[in-house]
This record gives structure tokens, sequence and C-alpha cells, in this order.
């Protein structure tokens, strides 16, 4: 399933599952990430220190001291993976408000794309999407793919702060903001809900990649509620 | 119980509690933090009989002024640090960096600048009472993670210390030998093909200018633009510590301990394991040239470096 490995500096390893984005390479991606990862917890794998899952590539990051390229290489040639079962997948639903003091950038989405707000929102929020990774700042899950009819590219000059909870689109993706951080999707709602809770230490990042989720609205009044 | 403590009476501009770093959690977007420089880290806790675990005060150009509260001390500060210590009775001695000092109480620790180099570290005999957070002492102040809830020290925090009293102090002294060196050596990155090859001769041929951009999550370089003849975006990616990677505006930006997990501009090369240290320490204005190794050659670079930390830390013992 990895189309290639090559080494990402002289403490990391590069595979590459295939060009292009879509669920089922991300699927395989994930299928070794699961599999390594159950391997690093029991054990039975030396020396990795990170593994991190996008789109469709995962790197294998390890202490060098302990491990090399070629032995960790060598494992990944005789590794037999299951595929990813989805038992361990969660369904997640994620409230959102789509009042115009929180999606930032409705309006201007919908002159751009030629498409109403309702409708924009409606094609957004009328789907299942799928957890492709999740990282960049913590948490912060990247999920696909959103209705052909919405995609934009990102804004031209990224905002300084995107606020927290912002759920915003871009391409055949789209996010949420974990934290108030700089950015340049485009902001067409917010969600009152923790995606990352950082004092959860065992479980700090509620969406993992693999995760299936859908967005519904929630009116102002539910959102200020909704942390009480 | 210790109630011994340093008082802050000055912060200084980027002072965190730094350590070995945090592992196995790229996957949710935090990322490695940990000590810039782990070589002199790891012998700023030897020299005090720490284990090399242990959490130490990393500062960059201006450090703290600290006071010793209710007990006394064993400290050290490495790197190539002016500082000087201000006892109770107002005399003031020149602080020698690679040397541990014994700190009485209300004696003060000023560290003034960091010379030539950009971080130094403080360590105490005991180590400091913090506690880890998913592992590690480190503190990423921009991702707001670790102890003291991610954030910087301020002006008249206390940080606690585990021992409040030293028995038998030991004077040490490590000759702590600093690369010259301003060559960063590199293995090619997995999008080394995506510039063109006079980008490649640039990059591996001439000058490149560290500049004020830069910080525990990169270093920004100016110098001959790099060609890029493929994609000046790839698809979201993970990113390790050393790589460095090429935006569209050309100028190659080396990814550092508070990188961000994921990046998406193409990767030109990775500085090897064993120059980590020595690019960390570079300041803005310094000029530098990258090499191109194999990566046999960056992992026989790589044991030379371990063999000689070890051989510091053996010393101390």
């Amino acid at each position: 399933m990895i189309k290639n490995i090559l080494n990402l500096g002289d403490a990391a390893v590069y595979c590459d599952f295939g060009k292009e984005v879509n669920q089922s390479i991300n699927s395989n991606v994930i299928s070794y990430f699961t599999h390594l990862q159950e391997l690093v917890k029991e054990k039975n794998i030396e020396g990795i220190t990170n593994l991190t899952p996008s789109y469709n590539k995962l790197i294998i990051s390890f202490d060098l001291s302990i491990t090399s390229y070629e032995k960790i290489r060598k494992i990944l040639e005789t590794l037999k993976i299951k595929k990813n079962n989805q038992q361990d997948s969660k369904k997640i639903k994620i409230p959102v408000c789509c009042d115009e003091e929180f999606a930032l950038d409705l309006i201007s989405l919908s002159k751009k794309l030629k498409v109403s707000s309702n409708k924009i929102l409606e094609l957004y929020l009328n789907r299942e999407y799928f957890c492709y990774m999740t990282g960049f700042i913590a948490g912060m899950p990247f999920l696909g793919d959103i209705d052909k009819n919405i995609r934009v590219e990102r804004l031209q000059t990224p905002r300084v702060k995107v606020p927290k909870g912002s759920v915003g689109i871009t391409e055949q993706f789209c996010n949420i903001y974990t934290f108030e951080s700089p950015g340049g999707w485009n902001i067409i709602g917010n969600t009152p809900l923790k995606v990352f809770d950082k004092l959860n230490l065992s479980n700090p990042s509620l969406i993992k990649p693999g995760d299936h989720l859908s967005f519904y609205k929630i009116s102002k009044q539910e959102y200020v509620n909704w942390n009480e | 119980m210790s109630n011994t403590y340093f008082e802050i009476l000055r912060p200084g501009t980027n002072s965190s509690i730094q350590d070995k770093g945090r592992n196995h959690l790229y996957h949710i977007g935090i990322t490695l933090s940990g000590a810039m420089d782990q070589r002199i880290f790891s012998i700023s806790n030897a020299m005090v009989n720490n284990n090399v675990t242990e959490g130490a005060i990393e500062f960059a150009y201006q450090g703290p002024l600290l006071k010793l509260k209710n007990g006394r001390a064993n400290v050290v500060i490495t790197g190539n640090v002016v500082f000087n210590i201000l006892r109770k009775n107002s005399i003031i001695e020149e602080g020698k960096c690679f040397q541990n000092h014994l700190l009485e109480e209300e004696d003060q620790i000023d560290i003034i600048f960091t010379k030539d180099s950009v971080f130094g570290y403080l360590a105490v005999e005991g180590g400091f009472k913090i506690e880890k957070v998913w592992g590690s002492y480190s503190v990423n102040t921009k991702a707001k993670i670790g102890p003291n809830n991610g954030e910087k020290f301020s002006t008249g925090e206390k940080i606690y210390i585990n021992k409040s009293e030293v028995n038998n102090f030991v004077k040490r002294k490590v000759e702590y030998k600093k690369s010259l060196v301003t060559t960063i050596r590199t293995t090619k990155g997995t999008n080394f093909d995506y510039f063109s090859q006079e980008a490649k001769n640039k990059f591996f041929n001439e000058e490149y200018q560290v500049t004020k951009l830069s910080d525990r999550m990169g270093m920004r370089l100016e110098g001959p633009k790099l060609e890029n003849i493929v994609n000046t975006n790839i698809k979201s990616e993970g990113l390790v510590k050393g790589v460095i990677q090429v935006p569209a505006d050309g100028n190659p930006i080396i990814m550092f301990s508070d990188h961000g997990s994921i990046g998406g501009y193409p990767k030109i090369a990775v500085v090897i394991t064993a120059d980590h240290d020595k690019a960390s320490q570079l300041m803005p204005g310094s000029k530098i040239k990258f090499k191109e190794v194999n990566l046999d050659e960056a992992e026989s670079l790589f044991k030379t470096y371990s063999e000689n930390t070890k051989s510091y830390l053996e010393k101390i013992k």
C-alpha cells in the first residue's frame, strides 16, 4: 500500500501512499498509523518517537541513538497491516452557529460562488465528513470532502487571528480552529464544543484521523448556553 | 517539603522551562518542544548532579534576573552567557559558564545576555518543582502547552526548587569547546527535485543570512532566491525538526523545536541531527552555508556527536 519510502533527514521515514487526496488512500495511511501506534504502545518496536499521518503520507520519527532509517524501512516491508477496522472510528456531531457574527466570510463567499448563503450552509450541513488528519495546531481536524459547488481558494490575505471554534472551508476540505490562530480558511460558523481540551490529559483531542463527522446548526442562544 | 524558590525579578524575553521534549503527540498537532541546544542542556543538568531529563530554564538573548529565597542552591549556567551573581552583601561576582555556583539565601543571579549565540541554560541541583505535562516539563508558549499553563515566566512569579539545602558542594568545571563552524550539513529533502538546477547549486554553494524572524519555531534565512519549477505548495504533510521548507518567496526556513506538526511547503533539505544544536545557536545576521551529506554520513556524524556529548557527561561524574 505504501508507494514509496524515503528518508526525511536522518531521523524520520517518509512513507508516500500516492499522489491523490482521497478517502481510500487516507484510510491506508490511517491503517499503517494505527498499526504502528499499537506496536509502539505494546513496546514491540523500538525507538519510534512520533507518527504523523496526513492526507497521503505517514512520517515516522525516531530516536537515532536507538534505531535507524534502514531498520524501520525493513520492518515496514514485512509488516502485515490489517485494514483499519471501522469500529475504532467514531461518528461525531458538531454543533455550529452560523449567525453573521460567527460566519465571517459567508457573505463574501456567496458573492464569489454565486450561491446564496442559505444554499452554502445547506450544502455544508447536509453531509458527512471524514477526518483525514489532525494537526498544524493542537487538535485541528482536516475534514473532507465538501460539496463541489462550495469549493474555494484560501483567503487572499490570511487573518492574523481566527477566533477559537471557527469552522472554515477551503478547496475540498473543512476544518475547526481549536485555538485562536492565524489562518486563511473561509469562516462560515463557530462551534462552542471543546474539540481540544488540554486539561484532559488522557484524551485531549475529540476528533481523530478516520473519524466521521457531521455539523448541525444551533441558534445563538444555544451557542451561548452550550458550556453552562 | 522544600519551600525554596527563585523569585523572578525580571523574566527576560524568551525564558521558559525545557527538557528533552515531548513525544508521541505529533498526530494530534502537539509538537516536540524541548531544549534548542540539547547538548549544553544535558551538560547543565549533569553539572549539578541531576538526571539529564530534569527541566532547566532556557533563555535567549536577555535572560532572567532571579532571587533565591528560603534556602541554598547549587546552580550552573551553560552556554556563552554573560551573567553576574549579586551577593546578599552587595558584592558582585562575575559569573562563569560551565562552572557551578553555590547560591545563598537572598543572592541574585542576573543573566545579562547570550554572547555570539542565542540560547543558554540554568540548571539547579534537585531540579525545579514542576508538574510534567504529557511526559515533559517543556513549555510551548505559542501553543500554550506545558506546565505553567504554557505561559512564559512573568515578573514576581516563583519557581520552586525540589531541594532547599546543598550538602557537599563540589566545585565543577567543564572545558566546553564551542563549535565555530558555520557550515550546516543537510541531507536532500523529499522535494529536492522541485527546485531548478540553478537553485540546487545556489543552495549548496552560496551564503544565507539568518534573519531576525527566528525563534523556537523556526529560523528564516535570506539569500539567493530558490526557484521552484514544480509547485510552490504541496499537500500538507508532517514536519520534523531540521526540515528546511521553501515557501513561494524562495527564502528557506529551518524548522526548530516548536514547529507546527504539519506544513505545506516543499522541503529542499533537512539539517542532520548532529547539527541541530549548532544551527539553533546562530544569531540573526550570521552567514551560513549548507553542505550536502548522504544518509550514511549523517548517521556517522550523529555517532560522533553522541560520543562527544557522552564524553562531556562522563568527565563530569
